[in-house]
């Protein structure tokens, strides 16, 4: 694991999370000490402004210059919001700090709150993630007894204190804006911006809004100082990235490795390659708002802007990755069932289009696509793109145009060839006895749940395409290979 | 859909719900975290004490509830089981499992067996992604589920 460093997973593993004294003992409240007696708002402020560190939470934009932003607009009260909605399929970098360093989202927190003049913190969190919010809960009791949290934290006279409030299973409240109407108890949709809620937000309130990997990296850099964090990555991606390494790969699980890591090094190197010596097809970054990297992507310098320019994007982190088996426009649509179950329904763009692309990609697997179809895809991919009202409606088409764009030969077989070549539409392909394998030991047949299945026996089975359901059981069951897909 | 009616003592420990939050309409979400845990889901008859107490529409509430995922009007199995289609349980045959469960318990998605035992859902990820596929049974998380294995599990809750 030589590549990586641990910045905002420092702590994950090595501190027991319900015990304060273990995250003091690694330098833990030590940055917030020194921030609330030796540093003015504004000189803090600058630090993280010239760490360069960016928001991890997908859209990467520039945490200092959020922070100044709330800083500036005057109002009586403001608040710090802590985004815990990790519902992005497939990441899981924010339970794991939160389960195992829950102390450095409060510190961070309270830190910002000094900075932008917040009184009040409060964490959205996904109610999915029980034990994260056991261990939130421990945690702030300790702080409060410590006397880091609450009224005259470290008699200074700072006031701050976190509440946490609760999503409720709905994608679209990872966006800012959508976020805080949920914790108003409202429906999560979102609303143009701007407004920001930097400027307006909850309860119509300057509310600064990171996310729980963004708020990780901040004590370090208070203590280790902006130099040393900005020597880190490249020039516009400072630090490091946590990512959720998943699906075919050996080692599956989180990797903090600095910006500008090639994905070949993540995958081979840290992940230990692909599952069973196969070969890698893609890996598919930024969730259902992003795009596949293939081959030719494997040594391209992972950091915010080259994977935009790829046609992907950061998103919170999560890196599936794909082998020889999974079909891209399969996975296409898969992703697109996923929008279209989660888009809010507010603006049409999101809520019309995103269903008619995926109808047009489930037309395309089962084998009754055209070449027009494609261009369609195209075309309103794009339209959605520009006219939807949030990040999700305006990434959503992501994962179609990157397939299109990487994997336009697959796309063809599924229309012009009928094919596909992964053996995942079922629609596509037939499962076939090869008469001169069988031996008639009638297995096939009887664990065939519709009995499609029939043949004498010690003679060819045959299998009854009207009644199959492509399950796949016979191939399973059969000893001899005689049952294969076309 | 069929009315319920809602026992005087539910009522009573439903409007002691909403007091605990001061009636206060911006934790509506939390009341309805707190009224599904208590009565499993969140009948209309339920959401119009809500409304009430809280002094916002019927509508305002059914809004909310209709919004998210995880609230429910319909009442849950005993043995809830969930199937995880996040992309990591995807691309390692989620679906397989999930086909196996439909056939095995003979009910569709978000529909509960005639004996009340199981009901079946599918979710988006409970970030357990290195234990693709996952299957949850009430709390409980069975990792690394493969269609065969779909047979033990039930057999589990079958007693």
């Amino acid at each position: 694991m030589a590549r990586q460093i641990r910045i905002a997973l420092r702590n994950c593993g090595v501190i027991d999370p319900e015990r304060i004294e273990d995250y003091i003992a690694r330098d833990g409240y030590m940055a917030l000490a020194k921030v609330l007696t030796e540093l003015s708002p504004e000189a803090v402020i600058e630090i993280i402004k010239k760490s360069g560190l960016r928001g991890r939470g997908g859209g990467g934009f520039p945490a200092g210059m959020k922070w100044e932003i709330t800083r500036k607009v005057q109002a009586d009260q403001k608040y710090v919001v802590c985004n815990a909605d990790e519902g992005d399929p497939g990441a899981f970098m924010d339970r794991s700090i939160l389960e195992g360093d829950p102390h450095a989202v409060l510190e961070a927190m309270t830190i910002n709150g000094y900075c932008t003049g917040a009184s009040k913190g409060l964490i959205y969190i996904r109610a999915e993630y029980p034990l994260a919010v056991e261990r939130l809960k421990t945690a702030m009791s300790q702080s409060r007894e410590t006397g880091l949290l609450g009224n005259d934290i470290l008699g200074t006279g700072f006031n701050f204190d976190i509440d946490i409030r609760y999503g409720a299973g709905a994608f679209v409240c990872g966006e800012e804006t959508a976020l805080i109407h949920s914790m108003e108890g409202l429906r999560g949709e979102p609303t143009v911006k701007p407004p920001f809620p930097s400027v307006e937000g909850y309860l119509k309130k300057p509310t600064n809004v990171n996310n729980v990997e963004t708020f990780a990296n901040v004590p370090v850099i208070i203590n280790k100082g902006w130099e040393w964090f900005s020597s880190i990555g490249t020039e516009r991606s400072k630090g490091t990235k946590v990512f959720a390494l998943a699906g075919k790969i050996n080692n599956v699980g989180l990797v903090e490795v600095p910006m500008g890591t090639t994905l070949r090094e993540v995958i081979y190197e840290i992940g230990g390659g692909i599952q069973g010596g196969k070969e890698f097809k893609a890996a598919q970054t930024g969730g259902p708002s992003g795009g596949c990297l293939t081959k030719k992507h494997l040594d391209t310098p992972i950091d915010y802007d080259n994977l935009i320019a790829a046609g992907s994007m950061m998103g919170s982190g999560g890196l599936i990755v794909m082998d020889e088996d999974d079909c891209m426009v399969a996975i296409a649509k898969f992703y697109l069932g996923f929008t279209v179950e989660e888009s809010c329904g507010k603006c049409s763009p999101c809520r019309i289009g995103n269903k008619r692309l995926f109808e047009l990609l489930e037309k395309i697997t089962q084998g009754n696509g055209t070449m027009e179809d494609i261009d369609k895809l195209r075309n309103l991919s794009t339209v959605i793109k520009d006219t939807s009202l949030c990040g999700l409606g305006q990434s959503s088409p992501n994962p179609v145009l990157s397939t299109i764009e990487n994997f336009m030969e697959e796309y063809h077989e599924h229309v012009k060839d009928k094919k596909c070549r992964s053996k995942v539409c079922k629609s596509l392909m037939q499962y076939l006895v090869v008469p001169e394998k069988c031996i008639g030991c009638t297995l096939c047949a009887r664990n065939c749940p519709v009995n499609a299945i029939s043949g004498e026996r010690k003679q060819a089975h045959l299998i009854d395409q009207e009644k199959c359901i492509k399950c796949g059981a016979c191939m399973e069951k059969c000893k001899f290979n005689a049952i294969i897909i076309n | 859909m069929a009315k319920i009616k809602l026992s005087e003592k539910k009522i009573q420990e439903l409007k002691d719900v909403c007091k605990t939050f001061h009636n206060d309409k911006g934790e509506l979400i939390n009341i309805l975290h707190k009224a599904q845990s208590l009565f499993g889901y969140l009948p209309a008859e339920l959401q119009e004490v809500i409304a009430k107490e809280l002094n916002v529409s019927v509508a305002h509430v059914y809004g909310v509830v209709t919004f998210y995922s995880f609230f429910t009007m319909q009442p849950k199995g005993k043995h809830p089981v969930s199937i995880c289609l996040g992309t990591a349980c995807y691309v390692r045959g989620s679906e397989k499992v999930l086909e196996e469960f439909k056939r095995q318990l003979n009910i569709q998605v978000g529909q509960t067996t005639a004996d009340g035992k199981f009901s079946l859902s599918c979710l988006r990820c409970v970030g357990a992604c290195g234990l693709a596929p996952v299957v949850l049974v009430g709390e409980k998380v069975y990792g690394r589920v493969a269609p065969d294995g779909v047979s033990d599990i039930i057999a589990e809750y079958n007693i």
